[in-house]
Protein backbone atom coordinates (compact mmCIF):
# COMPACT_ATOMS: atom_id res chain seq x y z
CA UNK A 1 0.00 0.00 0.00
CA UNK A 2 1.07 3.67 -0.42
CA UNK A 3 1.42 6.50 1.71
CA UNK A 4 0.49 8.89 -0.68
CA UNK A 5 -0.32 8.86 -4.37
CA UNK A 6 -1.80 11.37 -7.05
CA UNK A 7 -3.37 9.54 -10.10
CA UNK A 8 -3.62 11.15 -13.64
CA UNK A 9 -4.09 14.78 -11.87
CA UNK A 10 -5.10 17.91 -13.85
CA UNK A 11 -5.81 21.57 -12.51
CA UNK A 12 -5.99 24.70 -14.16
CA UNK A 13 -5.76 27.92 -13.06
CA UNK A 14 -8.33 30.03 -14.98
CA UNK A 15 -7.16 28.97 -18.61
CA UNK A 16 -3.63 28.18 -17.77
CA UNK A 17 -2.65 24.59 -16.97
CA UNK A 18 -0.40 23.57 -13.87
CA UNK A 19 -0.86 20.12 -13.83
CA UNK A 20 -2.02 17.96 -16.67
CA UNK A 21 -2.20 14.19 -15.33
CA UNK A 22 0.54 14.01 -12.73
CA UNK A 23 1.33 10.73 -11.15
CA UNK A 24 3.26 10.22 -8.34
CA UNK A 25 3.03 7.43 -5.49
CA UNK A 26 5.15 7.48 -2.42
CA UNK A 27 5.96 4.72 -0.32
CA UNK A 28 5.42 4.74 3.68
CA UNK A 29 8.26 6.20 5.26
CA UNK A 30 9.82 7.45 1.96
CA UNK A 31 11.10 10.84 1.66
CA UNK A 32 10.68 11.98 -2.28
CA UNK A 33 12.16 14.93 -3.32
CA UNK A 34 10.32 17.08 -5.93
CA UNK A 35 12.29 18.91 -8.57
CA UNK A 36 11.67 21.45 -11.37
CA UNK A 37 12.06 24.57 -12.90
CA UNK A 38 9.50 27.53 -11.16
CA UNK A 39 6.63 27.10 -12.78
CA UNK A 40 6.61 23.65 -13.56
CA UNK A 41 3.81 22.34 -11.03
CA UNK A 42 5.39 21.07 -7.80
CA UNK A 43 3.81 23.47 -5.41
CA UNK A 44 0.47 22.87 -7.34
CA UNK A 45 1.39 18.96 -6.62
CA UNK A 46 2.21 19.23 -2.87
CA UNK A 47 -1.43 21.47 -2.44
CA UNK A 48 -3.28 18.95 -3.89
CA UNK A 49 -1.80 15.78 -2.09
CA UNK A 50 -1.92 17.92 1.16
CA UNK A 51 -5.60 18.14 0.34
CA UNK A 52 -5.27 22.12 -0.04
CA UNK A 53 -5.99 21.97 -3.60
CA UNK A 54 -8.90 20.21 -5.64
CA UNK A 55 -7.34 19.03 -8.68
CA UNK A 56 -10.35 19.34 -11.95
CA UNK A 57 -9.51 15.59 -12.68
CA UNK A 58 -7.91 12.84 -11.15
CA UNK A 59 -7.10 11.06 -8.18
CA UNK A 60 -5.47 11.79 -4.44
CA UNK A 61 -5.52 8.95 -2.87
CA UNK A 62 -3.89 8.87 1.17
CA UNK A 63 -3.33 5.26 2.00
CA UNK A 64 -6.35 3.86 0.18
CA UNK A 65 -8.78 6.44 1.09
CA UNK A 66 -9.57 9.40 -1.51
CA UNK A 67 -8.69 13.05 -0.35
CA UNK A 68 -9.96 15.00 -3.49
CA UNK A 69 -13.18 13.73 -3.16
CA UNK A 70 -13.74 14.71 0.85
CA UNK A 71 -15.54 18.26 1.52
CA UNK A 72 -13.36 21.22 2.87
CA UNK A 73 -14.18 20.49 6.81
CA UNK A 74 -12.94 16.85 6.05
CA UNK A 75 -9.95 18.06 4.39
CA UNK A 76 -9.45 20.54 6.81
CA UNK A 77 -9.52 17.71 9.50
CA UNK A 78 -7.05 15.56 7.34
CA UNK A 79 -4.21 17.87 7.19
CA UNK A 80 -4.73 19.23 11.04
CA UNK A 81 -4.57 15.41 11.87
CA UNK A 82 -2.85 13.03 9.54
CA UNK A 83 0.13 15.80 7.78
CA UNK A 84 2.21 17.75 8.95
CA UNK A 85 3.81 21.07 6.80
CA UNK A 86 6.89 23.17 6.58
CA UNK A 87 6.88 26.47 4.69
CA UNK A 88 9.86 28.20 3.19
CA UNK A 89 9.76 30.84 5.62
CA UNK A 90 8.89 29.48 8.57
CA UNK A 91 5.94 31.08 9.27
CA UNK A 92 5.44 30.89 12.79
CA UNK A 93 2.59 33.12 14.60
CA UNK A 94 4.58 35.70 15.57
CA UNK A 95 2.26 36.65 18.83
CA UNK A 96 2.87 33.04 20.45
CA UNK A 97 6.10 31.89 22.06
CA UNK A 98 8.06 29.85 20.38
CA UNK A 99 6.88 26.60 22.21
CA UNK A 100 2.93 27.82 21.71
CA UNK A 101 4.11 27.41 18.05
CA UNK A 102 5.14 23.96 18.23
CA UNK A 103 2.47 22.94 20.66
CA UNK A 104 0.14 24.85 18.06
CA UNK A 105 -1.05 21.61 15.83
CA UNK A 106 -1.84 19.81 19.41
CA UNK A 107 -3.79 22.55 20.57
CA UNK A 108 -5.76 22.76 17.11
CA UNK A 109 -6.27 19.51 17.47
CA UNK A 110 -7.33 19.17 21.57
CA UNK A 111 -5.03 18.55 23.42
CA UNK A 112 -5.03 20.61 26.77
CA UNK A 113 -2.50 23.62 26.83
CA UNK A 114 -0.14 22.02 29.45
CA UNK A 115 -0.48 18.26 27.47
CA UNK A 116 0.10 20.08 24.61
CA UNK A 117 3.01 22.31 25.94
CA UNK A 118 4.76 19.05 27.29
CA UNK A 119 4.98 17.39 24.30
CA UNK A 120 6.14 20.66 22.73
CA UNK A 121 9.17 21.21 24.80
CA UNK A 122 11.63 17.98 24.02
CA UNK A 123 11.87 19.21 20.89
CA UNK A 124 13.78 22.10 21.81
CA UNK A 125 16.61 19.98 23.19
CA UNK A 126 16.12 17.44 20.06
CA UNK A 127 16.53 20.13 17.59
CA UNK A 128 19.27 22.19 19.41
CA UNK A 129 17.07 24.81 20.46
CA UNK A 130 17.22 24.75 24.50
CA UNK A 131 16.79 27.87 26.24
CA UNK A 132 14.50 29.34 23.10
CA UNK A 133 11.12 28.56 24.30
CA UNK A 134 9.81 31.34 25.42
CA UNK A 135 11.01 33.83 22.48
CA UNK A 136 8.52 34.69 19.55
CA UNK A 137 9.45 34.46 16.23
CA UNK A 138 10.69 38.05 15.65
CA UNK A 139 13.53 37.23 18.17
CA UNK A 140 15.17 34.11 16.51
CA UNK A 141 17.38 33.77 13.26
CA UNK A 142 16.01 32.24 10.23
CA UNK A 143 17.60 28.83 11.10
CA UNK A 144 16.36 28.82 14.59
CA UNK A 145 12.78 30.04 13.26
CA UNK A 146 13.08 26.94 10.79
CA UNK A 147 13.90 24.66 13.13
CA UNK A 148 10.81 25.61 15.23
CA UNK A 149 8.51 25.03 12.63
CA UNK A 150 10.22 21.67 11.65
CA UNK A 151 9.30 20.90 15.64
CA UNK A 152 5.66 22.11 14.66
CA UNK A 153 5.71 20.00 12.03
CA UNK A 154 6.49 16.76 13.38
CA UNK A 155 5.43 17.32 16.40
CA UNK A 156 1.83 15.61 16.37
CA UNK A 157 3.82 12.20 14.44
CA UNK A 158 1.73 13.20 11.37
CA UNK A 159 1.39 10.45 8.75
CA UNK A 160 3.00 12.83 6.10
CA UNK A 161 5.15 15.96 6.42
CA UNK A 162 4.83 18.14 3.26
CA UNK A 163 8.11 20.09 2.86
CA UNK A 164 8.08 23.34 0.35
CA UNK A 165 11.28 24.67 -0.18
CA UNK A 166 12.02 24.51 3.55
CA UNK A 167 15.58 25.40 3.27
CA UNK A 168 14.92 28.32 0.56
CA UNK A 169 15.00 31.46 2.75
CA UNK A 170 18.47 30.00 4.65
CA UNK A 171 22.04 30.19 3.74
CA UNK A 172 23.88 27.01 2.77
CA UNK A 173 25.04 25.44 6.30
CA UNK A 174 22.27 26.50 8.30
CA UNK A 175 19.97 24.37 5.65
CA UNK A 176 22.27 22.15 5.86
CA UNK A 177 21.33 21.28 9.73
CA UNK A 178 17.47 21.37 8.78
CA UNK A 179 18.13 18.97 6.22
CA UNK A 180 19.99 17.00 8.53
CA UNK A 181 17.02 17.50 11.26
CA UNK A 182 14.28 17.15 8.89
CA UNK A 183 15.18 13.43 7.77
CA UNK A 184 16.55 12.23 10.94
CA UNK A 185 13.68 12.78 12.73
CA UNK A 186 11.32 11.81 10.11
CA UNK A 187 13.00 8.59 9.94
CA UNK A 188 13.08 8.07 13.57
CA UNK A 189 9.71 8.93 13.60
CA UNK A 190 8.83 6.26 10.49
CA UNK A 191 6.87 9.95 8.94
CA UNK A 192 6.73 9.65 5.07
CA UNK A 193 8.29 13.39 3.43
CA UNK A 194 7.08 14.74 -0.04
CA UNK A 195 9.27 17.71 -0.10
CA UNK A 196 9.50 20.20 -2.88
CA UNK A 197 12.51 22.17 -4.02
CA UNK A 198 14.84 23.21 -6.59
CA UNK A 199 18.27 22.95 -4.91
CA UNK A 200 19.41 19.72 -5.88
CA UNK A 201 21.38 19.62 -2.85
CA UNK A 202 18.44 19.76 -0.34
CA UNK A 203 17.04 16.79 -3.30
CA UNK A 204 20.04 14.69 -2.66
CA UNK A 205 18.61 13.83 1.09
CA UNK A 206 15.81 11.68 -0.35
CA UNK A 207 15.31 8.52 -1.16
CA UNK A 208 14.02 9.67 -4.61
CA UNK A 209 13.72 12.05 -6.29
CA UNK A 210 11.33 12.98 -9.07
CA UNK A 211 11.23 16.40 -11.75
CA UNK A 212 7.73 17.83 -12.66
CA UNK A 213 8.21 19.27 -16.15
CA UNK A 214 4.85 20.85 -17.86
CA UNK A 215 2.57 19.84 -15.06
CA UNK A 216 3.77 16.22 -15.17
CA UNK A 217 5.97 14.09 -12.91
CA UNK A 218 8.72 12.24 -14.84
CA UNK A 219 10.80 9.82 -12.96
CA UNK A 220 14.54 10.08 -13.18
CA UNK A 221 16.10 8.42 -16.19
CA UNK A 222 18.11 5.52 -14.88
CA UNK A 223 21.84 5.70 -16.90
CA UNK B 1 28.38 2.06 -15.65
CA UNK B 2 30.21 5.66 -17.22
CA UNK B 3 31.23 6.34 -20.39
CA UNK B 4 35.38 7.25 -20.17
CA UNK B 5 36.45 11.22 -21.02
CA UNK B 6 38.25 10.88 -24.07
CA UNK B 7 36.27 13.65 -26.51
CA UNK B 8 38.94 14.12 -29.18
CA UNK B 9 38.17 10.95 -31.10
CA UNK B 10 34.73 10.66 -30.35
CA UNK B 11 34.06 14.14 -31.26
CA UNK B 12 35.84 13.95 -34.47
CA UNK B 13 33.95 10.51 -35.07
CA UNK B 14 31.05 11.94 -34.25
CA UNK B 15 32.08 14.83 -36.95
CA UNK B 16 32.08 12.15 -38.97
CA UNK B 17 29.01 10.49 -38.78
CA UNK B 18 27.50 13.73 -39.72
CA UNK B 19 29.29 13.77 -43.42
CA UNK B 20 32.24 12.18 -44.82
CA UNK B 21 35.43 15.00 -44.39
CA UNK B 22 37.96 16.09 -44.99
CA UNK B 23 41.13 16.47 -42.37
CA UNK B 24 40.56 20.42 -42.92
CA UNK B 25 36.90 20.21 -42.76
CA UNK B 26 36.86 18.47 -39.05
CA UNK B 27 39.41 20.91 -37.64
CA UNK B 28 37.72 23.96 -38.64
CA UNK B 29 34.42 22.14 -37.14
CA UNK B 30 35.75 20.74 -34.04
CA UNK B 31 37.41 24.43 -33.67
CA UNK B 32 34.42 26.47 -34.23
CA UNK B 33 32.35 24.15 -31.36
CA UNK B 34 34.34 22.36 -29.12
CA UNK B 35 37.63 24.31 -28.66
CA UNK B 36 37.32 27.70 -28.78
CA UNK B 37 40.53 29.62 -28.54
CA UNK B 38 42.41 26.63 -27.84
CA UNK B 39 42.77 25.22 -31.49
CA UNK B 40 43.29 21.20 -32.15
CA UNK B 41 46.89 20.83 -33.82
CA UNK B 42 46.37 19.51 -37.76
CA UNK B 43 48.93 17.02 -36.43
CA UNK B 44 46.72 15.86 -33.65
CA UNK B 45 43.60 15.51 -36.03
CA UNK B 46 45.69 13.62 -38.38
CA UNK B 47 47.27 11.18 -35.91
CA UNK B 48 43.86 10.71 -34.83
CA UNK B 49 42.42 10.03 -37.83
CA UNK B 50 44.98 7.75 -37.99
CA UNK B 51 44.37 5.83 -35.20
CA UNK B 52 40.41 5.65 -36.11
CA UNK B 53 41.36 3.99 -39.37
CA UNK B 54 43.41 1.58 -37.62
CA UNK B 55 40.98 0.50 -35.55
CA UNK B 56 38.62 0.22 -38.15
CA UNK B 57 36.20 2.72 -37.07
CA UNK B 58 36.93 4.91 -40.20
CA UNK B 59 37.93 4.42 -43.57
CA UNK B 60 39.76 6.27 -46.08
CA UNK B 61 37.51 7.15 -49.00
CA UNK B 62 38.21 8.31 -52.51
CA UNK B 63 41.50 9.77 -52.71
CA UNK B 64 40.94 13.28 -54.63
CA UNK B 65 43.19 14.63 -56.89
CA UNK B 66 46.00 17.47 -55.87
CA UNK B 67 48.46 16.91 -53.05
CA UNK B 68 48.70 17.02 -49.43
CA UNK B 69 46.77 15.00 -46.92
CA UNK B 70 43.58 16.99 -47.48
CA UNK B 71 42.86 14.69 -50.52
CA UNK B 72 41.55 12.09 -48.82
CA UNK B 73 38.17 12.39 -47.28
CA UNK B 74 37.00 10.25 -44.11
CA UNK B 75 34.25 8.22 -43.81
CA UNK B 76 32.78 6.56 -40.42
CA UNK B 77 32.47 3.08 -40.38
CA UNK B 78 29.55 0.98 -38.85
CA UNK B 79 32.04 0.06 -36.00
CA UNK B 80 32.58 4.10 -35.49
CA UNK B 81 28.87 5.10 -35.61
CA UNK B 82 28.17 2.44 -33.17
CA UNK B 83 30.81 4.03 -30.90
CA UNK B 84 29.45 7.37 -30.78
CA UNK B 85 25.88 5.97 -30.15
CA UNK B 86 27.23 4.26 -27.26
CA UNK B 87 29.28 7.17 -25.73
CA UNK B 88 26.39 9.81 -26.63
CA UNK B 89 24.05 7.55 -24.60
CA UNK B 90 25.82 7.10 -21.49
CA UNK B 91 26.24 9.42 -18.63
CA UNK B 92 29.67 10.83 -17.82
CA UNK B 93 31.22 9.86 -14.07
CA UNK B 94 29.63 12.66 -12.43
CA UNK B 95 33.24 14.49 -10.93
CA UNK B 96 33.68 17.97 -11.14
CA UNK B 97 34.72 20.05 -14.52
CA UNK B 98 32.63 18.17 -16.76
CA UNK B 99 31.64 20.96 -18.62
CA UNK B 100 33.71 20.50 -22.07
CA UNK B 101 32.86 17.06 -22.43
CA UNK B 102 28.93 17.62 -21.60
CA UNK B 103 28.82 20.26 -24.03
CA UNK B 104 30.87 18.58 -26.94
CA UNK B 105 28.19 15.31 -26.26
CA UNK B 106 25.20 17.84 -26.22
CA UNK B 107 26.11 19.83 -29.35
CA UNK B 108 27.17 16.38 -30.77
CA UNK B 109 23.74 15.18 -30.30
CA UNK B 110 22.03 17.91 -31.67
CA UNK B 111 24.48 17.66 -35.11
CA UNK B 112 23.31 14.43 -35.37
CA UNK B 113 19.72 14.13 -34.21
CA UNK B 114 20.05 11.93 -31.29
CA UNK B 115 17.21 13.27 -28.13
CA UNK B 116 20.07 15.64 -26.33
CA UNK B 117 17.30 15.91 -23.89
CA UNK B 118 17.00 12.64 -23.17
CA UNK B 119 20.77 12.27 -22.78
CA UNK B 120 20.49 14.92 -20.15
CA UNK B 121 18.08 13.80 -18.08
CA UNK B 122 20.44 10.69 -17.29
CA UNK B 123 23.26 13.03 -17.25
CA UNK B 124 21.05 14.60 -14.34
CA UNK B 125 20.03 11.23 -12.68
CA UNK B 126 23.54 10.76 -12.55
CA UNK B 127 24.45 13.47 -10.98
CA UNK B 128 21.90 13.30 -8.44
CA UNK B 129 22.67 9.71 -7.56
CA UNK B 130 26.28 10.84 -7.19
CA UNK B 131 25.03 14.11 -4.87
CA UNK B 132 22.81 10.99 -2.62
CA UNK B 133 25.92 9.09 -2.01
CA UNK B 134 28.09 12.02 -1.12
CA UNK B 135 24.95 13.73 1.36
CA UNK B 136 25.32 9.67 2.76
CA UNK B 137 29.07 10.66 3.16
CA UNK B 138 28.32 13.46 4.81
CA UNK B 139 25.75 12.05 7.56
CA UNK B 140 28.31 9.14 8.59
CA UNK B 141 31.84 10.94 8.14
CA UNK B 142 33.77 13.39 10.26
CA UNK B 143 34.64 16.73 9.54
CA UNK B 144 37.44 16.14 6.48
CA UNK B 145 34.78 13.96 4.82
CA UNK B 146 32.32 16.19 4.91
CA UNK B 147 34.37 19.17 3.31
CA UNK B 148 35.55 16.89 1.19
CA UNK B 149 32.01 15.72 0.21
CA UNK B 150 30.95 19.58 0.05
CA UNK B 151 33.30 20.10 -2.68
CA UNK B 152 32.06 17.22 -4.94
CA UNK B 153 28.62 18.51 -4.28
CA UNK B 154 29.31 21.98 -5.15
CA UNK B 155 30.61 21.41 -8.54
CA UNK B 156 28.08 18.90 -9.40
CA UNK B 157 25.34 21.47 -8.58
CA UNK B 158 26.63 23.76 -10.64
CA UNK B 159 26.97 20.85 -13.56
CA UNK B 160 23.36 20.62 -12.99
CA UNK B 161 22.42 23.94 -13.12
CA UNK B 162 24.18 24.07 -16.19
CA UNK B 163 22.29 21.02 -17.56
CA UNK B 164 18.76 22.12 -16.60
CA UNK B 165 20.08 25.79 -18.80
CA UNK B 166 20.70 23.88 -21.34
CA UNK B 167 17.64 21.82 -21.51
CA UNK B 168 15.95 25.22 -21.81
CA UNK B 169 18.17 26.22 -24.61
CA UNK B 170 18.05 22.67 -26.37
CA UNK B 171 16.08 24.41 -29.04
CA UNK B 172 17.73 27.53 -29.76
CA UNK B 173 21.01 25.54 -29.64
CA UNK B 174 19.30 23.09 -32.10
CA UNK B 175 19.51 25.72 -34.86
CA UNK B 176 22.57 26.96 -34.39
CA UNK B 177 24.16 23.92 -34.62
CA UNK B 178 21.88 22.61 -37.61
CA UNK B 179 21.94 26.24 -39.73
Amino acid sequence: MTAIEAREVVLSFGSTPALRGANLSVDPGEIVAVMGPSGSGKTTLLHCLAGILVPDAGEIRLADRRVDTLAEPERSALRRDRFGFVFQSGQLVPELTAEENVALPLLLRGVKRAAALSQARPWFERLGLGGLERRRSGELSGGQAQRVALARGLVSRPEVLFADEPTGALDSLTGEQVMDLLVGCAREQGTTVVLVTHEARVAAYADRQVIVRDGRVNALVSA
Amino acid sequence: MYGVVMSVPLTLLGLLEREPSHGYDLKRDYDTYFSRGKPLPFGQVYATLGRLARDGKIVVGEVEPGVGPDRKRYVITERGATEVDAWLAEPVEPEPNLQTVLFSKVVLALMLERPAGEYLDRQRAAHLRRMTELTAIKRDGDLVDTLLADHGLFHLEADLHWIDTTVARLDALRKLVRS
